[in-house]
């Protein structure tokens, strides 16, 4: 680390925009990635995150901006040049060489001495457990065999960075739990930083130490996996990241980091706090989460808590949890999440049925129009 | 009931993997058997013109003479080798202009990509004979082309075009690109674009990449395009006869000039066995060799 920056970041994109003839994939984005971080990329399709990897990658040419690594800029640096490598969606795995071939591709590219690339490989196939594969054609895999085969390919090479395209989005469920951890544990076994695009906010949520959310080509927020989710800096993350109900509202009184909003949605006035409150009669938005509101029969008799009567519309049984859609008296509809703590074949509550929902004002995320 | 149905599909089922036999079977063993039987009798003056496998005392009378005397006359056999060669070149030519533009179709947006396919065909709907007349209205002394040539100055005399070897590859390969394209075309727009750019992200230049990746998966439409092309291209008659000079004595033309001009049935016959031979077993050998390839990586 000798005569290096320390204040550098380890990645730098500074404002890299991409344009497709009139459209705008990528816009003036700017980015700091730290070196040994698992980065996230998360957005829906045509968001501009594929894009961004790609000009990474050095895929795309930038329409402007720089990109750094390690404080060399490789903005100019064909794919070929870049310490970088990729896990593509569709693997890539070169379906006319064997396993051992694929991972050793990169290498015999370097042109490496026979040896030590039969040594290298031997290493990458141990830590994705495909020893035993070394000979078979990727024809002659599973999906999740592939997958492995790309990532050792990718990662034979030492790259400085790991991009990562949607890398988990073709696997099945259970195999798709089983490979988060192995990422994982690949990553913190070498070091090296990953950048994962993906479109799945829980597998953004369980990988990454941080996330940037994407919309329309910028970056709406980036931050920490509980940052987004807990305190979402506007509607569109709070609403792309899990559920969340909302009430619209019209800030009454706003004191020391606290609020009171009155909300036509809900008829009712709901607390909240906040570090900047708005002004007075500003319109705002307050986001609820569903798991963080209680759900009773009897009126909580805890006059903090922001507490609404409604009557149960429907109500959907997950095993671990049920979740309720709660019709408020004017007509709102609230969702409510509740762990199945009791073990029992009757249910708790049904269709119907009188409730009263309450939350903790500091559960409230208050959103600024 | 279900029971007389089910067998009555059995046998449904049957017939329709029969079929490609049976056309196998009528319309190219049967034909082959009789030419087969031909090339090993002898020419008489008769009708028809050779003599029958068993003579009236019921004796077999067979002989091979035809095709000794194919093989000792050095005629015919340089006659093969120049039409496998001609071919070879011709199917090379295809090759070698058929591959960027199966790439570049290939790798066009999908509205291009049908407008272009259907220009690569459209010359089929005129038939193939007036097409290589039409060639020789173009490569005539006072042709279009040459006509041009002059008009522009860059030559005083016409160039002899017509009637030379140059001719003849033009005609085979203006006539057979299209079956070069289409099955080249075919594999490399199934081929994952992901595969180059991975091989690229690997340490590959763009050229590297293409010897790497894309050139050996597009083999098969290689193997299935030249063969297209040097198949039809080796026994080819109308193109040598219309453009080619005297001197372009190629293996077609010998065939139709011992059937039609010579009236030596049993050796024209003799001279297309051989000729089949000479294709099938290069394409029996390649087969085999791609077999064996396949056993030993899986």
């Amino acid at each position: 680390m000798t005569g290096k920056d320390n204040d550098k970041s380890f990645i730098e994109v500074r404002e890299l925009s991409k344009h497709f003839g009139e459209f705008v994939a990528v816009d003036a984005v700017n980015l700091r990635i730290e070196r040994g971080e698992l980065f996230s990329i998360l957005g829906g399709s045509g968001c501009g995150k594929t894009t961004l990897l790609r000009m990474l990658a050095g895929f795309e040419t930038p329409t402007s901006g720089r990109i750094f690594l390690d404080g060399v800029d490789i903005t100019d640096q064909p794919p070929y040049e870049r310490p970088v490598n990729m896990m593509f969606q569709s693997y890539a795995v070169f379906p006319h060489m064997t396993v051992e071939q694929n991972v050793s591709y990169g290498l015999q590219k370097e042109r490496m001495p026979r040896n030590e690339i039969a040594s290298r490989v031997g290493e990458m196939l141990a830590l994705v457990k495909l020893e035993d594969y070394a000979s078979r054609k990727p024809d002659q895999l599973s999906g999740g065999q592939r997958q492995r085969v790309a990532l050792a390919r990718a990662l034979v090479k030492k790259p400085k960075v790991l991009l990562l395209d949607e890398p988990l989005a073709a696997l099945d469920r259970k195999l798709r739990e089983h490979t988060q951890f192995e990422l994982m544990n690949i990553q913190d076994e070498l070091g090296i930083t990953f950048v994962v695009v993906t479109h799945d906010q829980e597998e953004a949520m369980i990988l990454s130490n941080r996330i940037a959310v994407m919309e329309q080509g910028r970056f709406e927020q980036i931050g920490t996996p509980k940052e987004v989710y807990e305190f979402p800096c506007n509607r569109f993350v709070a609403d792309f990241i899990g559920t969340i109900n909302t009430f619209e509202g019209v800030v009454q009184t706003s004191g020391e980091g606290e609020i009171t909003v009155a909300s036509d949605e809900c008829g009712h006035s709901l607390r909240a706090y906040c570090d900047t409150p708005p002004r007075n009669g500003s319109d705002i938005c307050l986001a609820v989460r569903p798991e963080k509101i209680y759900i009773s029969q009897t009126e909580p008799d805890n006059d903090e808590d922001s507490c609404l009567r409604g009557v149960i519309e429907d109500f959907g049984y997950f095993g671990n949890l049920s979740l309720y859609r709660i019709r408020l008296e004017t007509g709102k509809v609230v969702q409510v999440s509740a762990q199945n703590r009791r073990r029992s074949t009757e249910r708790f509550l049904e269709w119907d049925d009188q409730v009263f929902i309450s939350w903790r004002p500091r559960s409230a995320v208050v959103l600024e129009n | 009931m279900s029971a007389v149905t089910s067998r009555r599909g059995d046998i449904w089922q049957r017939f329709a993997v029969a079929i490609p036999y049976l056309w196998l079977l009528i319309f190219f063993l049967a034909p082959f058997a009789i030419i087969l039987k031909i090339s090993v009798a002898d020419p008489i003056m008769a009708q028809p013109p050779f003599t029958p496998a068993f003579s009236d005392a019921g004796g077999l009378q067979i002989s091979a003479d035809n095709y000794v005397f194919l093989l000792t006359d050095k005629l015919y056999a340089i006659t093969y080798l120049k039409s496998v060669l001609m071919a070879l070149s011709a199917t090379a030519l295809c090759l070698l202009l058929g591959f960027p533009i199966a790439y570049g179709i290939a790798r066009a947006e999908s509205g291009t990509r049908n407008i272009l396919l259907l220009l690569i065909v459209l010359p089929f709907w005129i038939s193939f004979l007036l097409r290589v007349y039409a060639w020789m209205g173009l490569l005539n002394n006072y042709g279009v082309i040459n006509n041009l040539l002059m008009w522009l100055g860059i030559t005083e005399q016409p160039i002899p075009m017509m009637y030379t070897d140059f001719a003849i590859y033009i005609g085979l390969v203006y006539s057979y690109l299209p079956f070069m394209i289409l099955p080249l075309y075919a594999t490399l727009e199934r081929m994952n674009l992901d595969l180059v750019e991975a091989a690229q992200d690997l340490g590959a230049t763009s050229s590297r990449a293409f010897w790497d990746i894309t050139w050996p998966l597009a083999r098969p439409g290689v193997i299935a395009g030249s063969l297209l092309v040097f198949i039809p291209a080796t026994g080819e008659y109308v193109i040598p006869y219309l453009l080619g000079g005297p001197e372009s004595l190629l293996i077609g033309r010998v065939l139709f000039d011992e059937f039609f001009v010579n009236r030596d049935w049993p050796l024209a016959a003799a001279v297309a066995i051989v000729l089949v031979v000479l294709v099938v077993i290069p394409i029996v050998l390649l087969q085999r060799y791609q077999a064996k390839a396949a056993e030993q990586t899986a």
